[in-house]
């Protein structure tokens, strides 16, 4: 068990390699294309001193579940800041209980000298009456500034988050960060896990573990072999491997077990019960 | 083992696959040991033995009269050939020395399957590795020879064929012309089928075992020289609407394209006979369909192409009392079959998988087979060949699908294949000894090494190929006694095939099933060993100019490790053949049985299926109708109307009821 999970950080670490080995050669013509495969999802201006905090995704749009939100700072002359830190706080402000989301901390990209990265999974999509504000509060060379705005969320095609309460009685987010772009065969899967002690408050669990069983459900619930069971890498979030045998819809029927192996959330899939209460849909 | 006996018609032991080598041989009186161990069908009708078969049946019908031959049938169209027990990737099937590969992963199209017998002359079937310059196999090769006009005397020809069954409304139509000048000749010819659902014993309707056939061939030569000659040859055959009432879906389309140029030499030097070089393409494709079934699952569709590209290059000689034909030979195949299945509830995606994920298979291969005449009576024939073999999975998708099931698996594997035999014939007086040993190796075939969830209706479960496997290799002993005397010609043969790393789907209980309603899941692996023999008897009396006699006997017992029985694997059989002519005329009474067929494998899907005995009778006339000679051949098969199944038929469907059937062939010169 243990040397698989090290074998998951090796992998991981090879692909963080492989990862930003490939970023290098975009980063030679610098800075343009540290916004590479990205689209402006939103921006926001600080009128108090016309700095203007730009948010892209690789759709620019932001969506149910798992966001990477990729951010860029300029001055009011238009110069781009290399050197801010920079942290967000998402709120869904609704006509009663407002809540946040996980975020993640910020930090630059790899290979960037502009460009900061961090992630967001909203629960829930805006709507007429409810929407999500992110505030945005960054330091540059000592000086603190802080800008928010609304930010439209849109419904994702399908489910890849899920917000419950633990059989531990604790309320629990689980979202898929990978892969974005699913393929027939081995993918890499990503996961994150946060644990929800109140409605602002989101910590990343740590020594959990994700089981998983992708199914094809209407095709008599088609298992596929060589999975591997999600479990957590250095950077907090979950690794593992997930095979498709084909395109189409699959259901990634999962259970949450945590570090004492307890099950917190999910079923087995056994030919009497179909599906587990934790899932995500991948559709490709 | 032949169902039905012709076989002193048919074991032309003196043929060999060309014609002049056949002459040269003949001239020197020996015969080439080689040939004695090979099985030559004769398809054309030019023959006297025509008149004892229906002339209009169907290349598979031919191919089932073999001793070492048993067709696998899944409908009444495209039966797959077993040779020596052993299902088609085990043998090579090849078209006048051209290398075809089938385009559908579930074996609804086999080589014959594109061919007609208006094509064909002859088929040739070699046992076990002797003669295999087709290529690296375990069980056999099977070359259907392919007829043209030929040069010659200035002469024009046609021919028409007509022919009706009963039971099925089948029609039959075709015609050809050839001309035929000494420096060059052509020749066309072209057949249609239809026919509609076939009838069990009993009359039960067998549905969706309908086809409709249409087959186009031609040929053309040309002389260069006095030795030296050019040849084209092309086959179009396109089957539509083919029911296959053993499987769960039916072909929308099963089309051939077949190709081929060849240049050959004659008489090059007192050692060298023959060059003959021949370049081929053929294009396959394949469409299943389930639109006519009512009921299925999920609806889906199945294409499979299959491209190949190859040659041959032929040296006939003979040096003091050594006769010898060395073959160079490539292709260059390409097999691709992808399933796209239409999901039932509404708005969700289509699935799709590549069930042959692109695979390119290169080959090459040097043969080289030397007949050595030690005495008169004393011959021995050596043979050997390697090839190189190699698989390409091209296509990415493909490749990643299977590295689910193999991670450390590579787009590219390349392996050497040997083969070798050596068989001895001892002739004395009466008697005729033979024994043969050979060893051959074969690869896993693209289903074997590459299929992706293939299912298998007979067993219910899919396939996965498995692409880290080890060459299949074969070890068989093969011996024969003849003994003919005035009016008696009798003979005992037998063969055994050892064969390690034997590869056969196992199931994984692990693994989760993908078609609906299925059993699970098979991954082809490899056993560390299967046994099957073969053992054939044939007595035949010559008992008068009009009478002949025709008995024939076999069984074939195949045990593997691991799964025990091996599946379609012929129980003993029998069949008696009398037959009368005089003058113009012939009549002919046949019968043929299986014993029960109890050694099965249930794990195959494989029942128990009671003895059963058919009857056939027929009769045959040449008219002269102004000075046409017409042949017409009526007959009926089934006599009783027996309902039976054999133990070559896919999930026991049964075979055909009783059937009066008519063939008229008229000719003109």
């Amino acid at each position: 068990m243990l040397s698989r999970f090290s074998s998951f950080l090796f992998l991981s670490f090879l692909g963080l390699i492989a990862f930003s080995s490939c970023k290098k050669e975009t980063s030679t013509i610098m800075p343009v294309n540290e916004l590479d495969g990205l689209q402006l999802a939103s921006s926001f201006t600080d009128s108090l001193n016309g700095n203007i905090v730009s948010l892209f995704t690789p759709s620019g749009k932001f969506q149910t579940g798992y966001n990477d939100v990729f951010l860029q700072i300029k001055d009011k002359s238009g110069n781009l800041i290399n050197n801010a830190t920079i942290t967000w706080t998402p709120t869904m402000v609704m006509m009663s209980n407002s809540h946040g989301c996980p975020a993640s901390g910020i930090i630059k990209k790899a290979n960037a000298l502009f460009t900061y990265q961090g992630y967001l999974a909203f629960q829930m999509a805006s709507n007429s009456s409810e929407y999500w504000k992110l505030t945005i509060q960054y330091n540059i060379n000592g000086q603190s500034f802080k800008t928010n705005g609304v930010i439209n969320v849109v419904p994702s095609t399908a489910r890849t988050l899920q917000s419950f309460v633990g059989n531990d009685g604790m309320r629990y987010v689980v979202a898929l960060a990978e892969p974005q772009q699913p393929k027939a065969g081995i993918n890499d899967m990503v996961a994150i896990v946060y644990q929800m002690p109140s409605s602002f408050s989101f910590i990343p669990v740590s020594g959990y573990k994700l089981k998983i069983d992708p199914r094809m459900p209407s095709m008599g619930n088609h298992s596929s072999p060589n999975n591997q069971d999600l479990t957590q890498g250095a950077d907090q979030k979950y690794y593992g491997k997930l095979s498709l045998t084909m395109t189409g819809q699959w259901r990634i029927n999962m259970q949450l077990l945590n570090a004492a192996d307890s099950i917190i959330m999910g079923e087995q899939i056994t030919p009497s019960n179909e599906s587990s209460s934790l899932y995500f849909d991948i559709s490709f | 083992m032949c169902k039905k006996v012709l076989s002193g018609f048919l074991i032309a032991a003196l043929f060999s696959g060309h014609l002049s080598l056949a002459q040269k041989q003949a001239n020197h009186g020996t015969d080439s040991l080689a040939r004695h161990l090979d099985e030559v069908i004769i398809i054309t009708n030019k023959s006297a033995a025509q008149k004892y078969e229906k002339p209009l049946g169907s290349i598979e019908s031919y191919l089932e009269k073999s001793e070492c031959v048993n067709m696998v049938r899944r409908g009444a169209y495209a039966w797959e050939p077993y040779v020596n027990g052993m299902a088609s990737e085990r043998s090579v099937t090849t078209i006048g020395g051209m290398r075809i590969y089938a385009a559908c992963t579930d074996k609804m199209d086999p080589v014959t399957s594109y061919v007609e017998v208006s094509n064909l002359s002859k088929a040739i079937i070699h046992n076990g590795t002797s003669g295999a310059s087709t290529g690296s196999t375990i069980a056999g090769s099977i070359d259907l020879q392919p007829t043209k006009a030929g040069f010659g005397e200035r002469q024009l020809k046609g021919r028409g064929l007509l022919g009706f069954e009963s039971n099925n409304g089948q029609k039959i139509v075709g015609g050809g012309i050839s001309f035929s000048q000494p420096k060059w000749y052509v020749d066309v010819n072209t057949t249609f089928r239809n026919a509609g659902d076939y009838h069990a014993g009993g009359g039960q309707e067998i549905l969706y075992s309908q086809f409709t056939k249409w087959n186009f061939a031609a040929n053309a030569g040309y002389k260069l020289g006095e030795h030296k000659e050019i040849e084209a040859s092309l086959i179009y055959d396109k089957a539509t609407n083919v029911g296959y009432p053993a499987l769960p879906m039916d072909v929308s389309l099963a089309k051939a394209f077949i190709g081929s140029l060849s240049y050959t030499q004659h008489h090059i030097s007192s050692t060298i006979h023959l060059w003959e070089t021949k370049i081929y393409h053929n294009d396959i494709t394949h469409k299943m369909d389930d639109s006519k079934r009512p009921y299925v699952p999920i609806r889906m569709d199945m294409p499979g192409k299959s491209r190949t590209t190859g040659f041959y290059s032929k040296l006939v000689g003979e040096s003091g009392n050594n006769h010898w034909i060395s073959t160079l030979s490539g292709h260059q195949n390409q097999s691709r079959a992808d399933m796209t299945m239409f999901a039932n509830a509404p708005g969700q995606k289509d699935m799709y998988m590549l069930t042959w994920p692109n695979v390119f298979t290169n080959y090459l291969d040097a043969f080289v087979t030397d007949d050595i005449a030690l005495s008169e009576k004393f011959s021995i024939n050596i043979s050997t060949g390697i090839a190189v073999h190699n698989n390409v999975v091209k296509d990415t998708f493909g490749l990643e699908s299977l590295q689910i099931f193999y991670p450390e698996m590579q787009r590219s594997r390349t392996r050497v294949l040997t083969r070798a035999s050596i068989a001895t014939q001892y002739v004395q007086k009466n008697w005729a000894f033979k024994l043969s040993v050979s060893y051959g190796t074969r690869a896993p075939s693209v289903s074997e090494g590459y299929g992706f969830y293939l299912f298998n209706s007979f067993d219910g479960y899919d396939y996965i190929g498995n692409p880290m496997m080890r060459n299949e290799k074969s070890t068989s002993l093969s011996a024969g006694v003849s003994y003919s005397k005035g009016m008696l010609m009798t003979k005992v043969s037998s063969s055994v095939f050892y064969i390690s790393d034997y590869i056969v789907g196992v199931p994984n209980p692990q693994l989760s099933g993908m078609t609906i309603g299925g059993n699970g899941v098979k991954v082809y692996q490899q056993v560390s060993w299967a046994r099957i023999a073969n053992v054939v008897a044939d007595v035949n009396l010559h008992l008068s100019d009009n009478w002949q006699w025709n008995n024939n006997f076999g069984y074939r017992r195949g045990v593997a490790a691991l799964i025990g029985n091996i599946p379609f694997i012929q129980p003993f059989s029998y069949s008696s053949d009398l037959g009368y002519k005089y003058k113009s005329y012939g009549i002919n009474i046949s019968m043929f049985g299986n014993a029960r067929h109890n050694l099965i494998n249930p794990q195959f899907g494989e029942r128990n299926l009671p003895p059963f005995v058919v009857f056939n009778l027929s009769a045959s006339k040449q008219f002269q109708i102004r000075k046409l000679p017409l042949m017409a051949k009526a007959g009926v098969e089934n006599l009783a109307d027996t309902y039976y199944a054999t133990f070559s038929d896919w999930n026991a469907i049964p075979r055909m009821g009783r059937n009066f059937y008519l063939n008229l062939i008229v000719s003109f010169n």
